[in-house]
């Protein structure tokens, strides 16, 4: 087993776009494949004289999510420069936190197989903004589009805390989770929301000692295969090398890596890492932040109980399976949704099912959460419990769901509408009973024979009787009595 | 007392700043910014134990807008400095590495 020969240490870091109207330092409105140039300013093009100021939404976005990455939120933090070289930030510098992050040390818990959990640490996360788009295509030279300049961009770093390519990805996962159940990102990976750069290295037990390889770091990952494979891949190559060159930490300890996503493997960008001279000073255009005990209340009063902790309670209190209830939490309407419905006094496996089964899917095709399908959790609730009584059939439940977001009209109506009420009248049933067991002497004779073709004629009595209540009758009720009648 | 930056030094600061430097030009600014930095020295004579360090200079802090949307310029305008344009982008020369990315 490859696991044994070696161990893999992984740590990442992640650029989330925040999901504010503006910029971060000017008021350009924040539009994804608008026109290009058609959002920007004197600001954000770097004109000579202009001052940016603080989007107050960004800031307390960031600090919402390093609340729930259990941070420490320090109570002063102030903006940098960073030299940057590139037409895409035009000012010859990046607006970033160097020393006094938002953000201090924190965790992140994600999920891994079997309902277990594992705490990531993360070290910091920052402030900061984006740089423009480049495009090469056009011809011999490049072509600028500043729209995307200066957007709000949180950068996060874990520490060197995981330990194979599916952990990544549960990190992955787990943080698109949790900032859009925070609503401070849409976390879409299309869009380039989340962008992700993992450094990997291997420790190599081998006569007694711990051999360690240099580290690549995968630049500007923005799928979760994409990034799940890289690691793994790195691994693999990491190795491979060590085993043929004795490749180790020793003999060149960093290099920069892309992932060619056409050949899935890893592309070797820059060999020796470049004394990185960024030269990062005090932004003079930008006073610091002071968070006061009052504020920080107040953005700690917009928390809401993450995903994984909600899912981990569907699984404790309401028996869903770990795999249901990660489903359902994938995301916040959804998981409220789900969860109003059941605290109104139903089986939570029913709505469960009547979503897992039908909603999402419908959901899904119409292009909304389930929740905006036009059924109330209070309809939801009312139709689960027709199927608790005995009023409409599992499956049923299903049908009348469906329509009801055509038609809006209540469970009952709907049901009803739809000739899908259960007939559990024994007298009724009884009847209908009699006549299949008049009308079919043989099949009675055979299944009370107790021979091998028993089981197959009740059945097919049992179908009869369905059939002649055109599906109606409840199925619990009519094998009571048939069973009954026929003395099995 | 030797030089404070060496000619190295200010051959590695003048590459950082994308400035190429002549001979002659390095041997100058050597001089002279070992001087400056003889100067800046002096503030180390101040014992400055017992003082805050000072993130920003001014006593004023969160200055913020709201999040709303001011309008933009339109492209023309943004345009109008830019030494090339090309279907509404700015023009430059062939970018190689695509750049380190924010």
């Amino acid at each position: 087993m490859a696991e044994s020969k070696y161990k893999i240490i992984i740590g990442l870091e992640i650029h989330v776009h925040l999901a504010t109207k503006t910029k971060m330092f000017c008021g350009c409105e924040l539009v994804y494949g608008g026109e290009p140039n058609t959002r920007v300013c004197p600001v954000c093009i770097g004109m000579p004289g202009v001052l940016p100021t603080m989007n107050k939404k960004a800031v307390e976005f960031a600090t919402l999510a390093g609340l729930a990455l259990n941070c420490e939120i320090p109570s002063f933090t102030k903006w940098d420069r960073k030299s940057y070289y590139y037409p895409d930030l035009p000012k010859n510098y990046q607006i970033s936190q160097y020393d006094l992050p938002l953000c201090g040390s924190g965790f992140i818990e994600i999920p891994l197989e079997e309902g277990q959990t594992k705490n990531i640490r993360m070290i910091r996360a920052h402030l900061e903004e984006d740089a423009g788009k480049n495009t090469h295509t056009f011809g011999d030279f490049s072509a600028i589009d500043l729209n995307r300049a200066g957007s709000p961009l949180l950068e996060m770093v874990t520490e060197p805390d995981m330990n194979s390519g599916k952990e990544v990805r549960a990190l992955a996962v787990e943080l698109q989770r949790i900032v859009r159940f925070l609503g401070i990102s849409e976390g879409d990976m299309q869009k380039g929301h989340m962008r992700f750069e993992p450094n990997v290295n291997l420790h190599i037990p081998k006569d007694g000692k711990i051999y360690k390889t240099p580290i690549s770091e995968v630049k500007n990952l923005n799928s979760f295969k994409a990034l799940e494979r890289s690691v793994t891949y790195e691994a693999r190559r990491q190795y491979a090398e060590f085993v043929e060159f004795g490749k180790t930490m020793e003999m060149g300890n960093k290099a920069t890596f892309g992932w060619d996503d056409d050949n899935q493997c890893t592309v070797l960008q820059r060999e020796k890492e470049e004394a990185h001279d960024y030269r990062y000073f005090p932004d003079p255009d930008l006073v610091p932040v002071e968070m006061s005990d009052e504020w920080l209340g107040e953005i700690k009063s917009r928390l809401c109980e993450l995903p994984l902790q909600m899912q981990m309670r569907f699984v404790q209190d309401y028996k869903l399976s770990d795999y249901d209830a990660g489903v359902l939490t994938a995301d916040r309407q959804t998981a409220e949704y789900f969860d109003a419905t059941v605290k109104s006094g139903v089986d939570p496996k029913r709505v469960c099912n009547i979503l897992t089964q039908t909603g999402l899917k419908l959901a899904n095709e119409a292009g909304c959460k389930v929740a905006e399908l036009g059924v109330s959790s209070d309809g939801l609730a009312e139709l689960a419990k027709m199927v608790d009584a005995s009023e409409i059939s599992a499956s049923a439940s299903v049908t009348i769901f469906e329509e009801m977001t055509k038609s809006k009209g209540a469970p009952k109506a709907t049901a009803e509408k739809l000739n899908l009420i259960q007939k559990s009248d024994a007298g009724e049933i009884e009847s209908l009973i009699d006549q299949v067991i008049a009308d079919n002497p043989k099949a009675v004779a055979e299944a009370t024979s107790g021979s091998k073709k028993a089981k197959k004629s009740a059945g097919f009595l049992m179908g009869q009787v369905m059939q002649r209540s055109k599906g109606q009758a409840n199925p619990k009720v009519v094998s009571e009595i048939l069973n009954k009648k026929l003395s099995l | 007392m030797g030089q404070k930056i060496d000619r190295e030094q200010v051959e590695k600061v003048a590459k950082l700043a994308r400035l190429d430097l002549s001979d002659g030009e390095l041997t100058e600014f050597t001089g002279q910014l070992s001087s400056i930095l003889e100067y800046i020295e002096k503030l180390n004579e101040i014992d400055t134990d017992s003082v805050e360090p000072l993130a920003h200079c001014l006593p004023v802090h969160n200055v913020f807008r709201e999040d709303v949307v001011i309008p933009s310029l339109d492209v023309a305008a943004a345009l109008k400095n830019a030494p090339a344009s090309f279907d509404n982008h700015f023009k430059v020369p062939k970018v190689l590495d695509g750049g380190p990315g924010a």
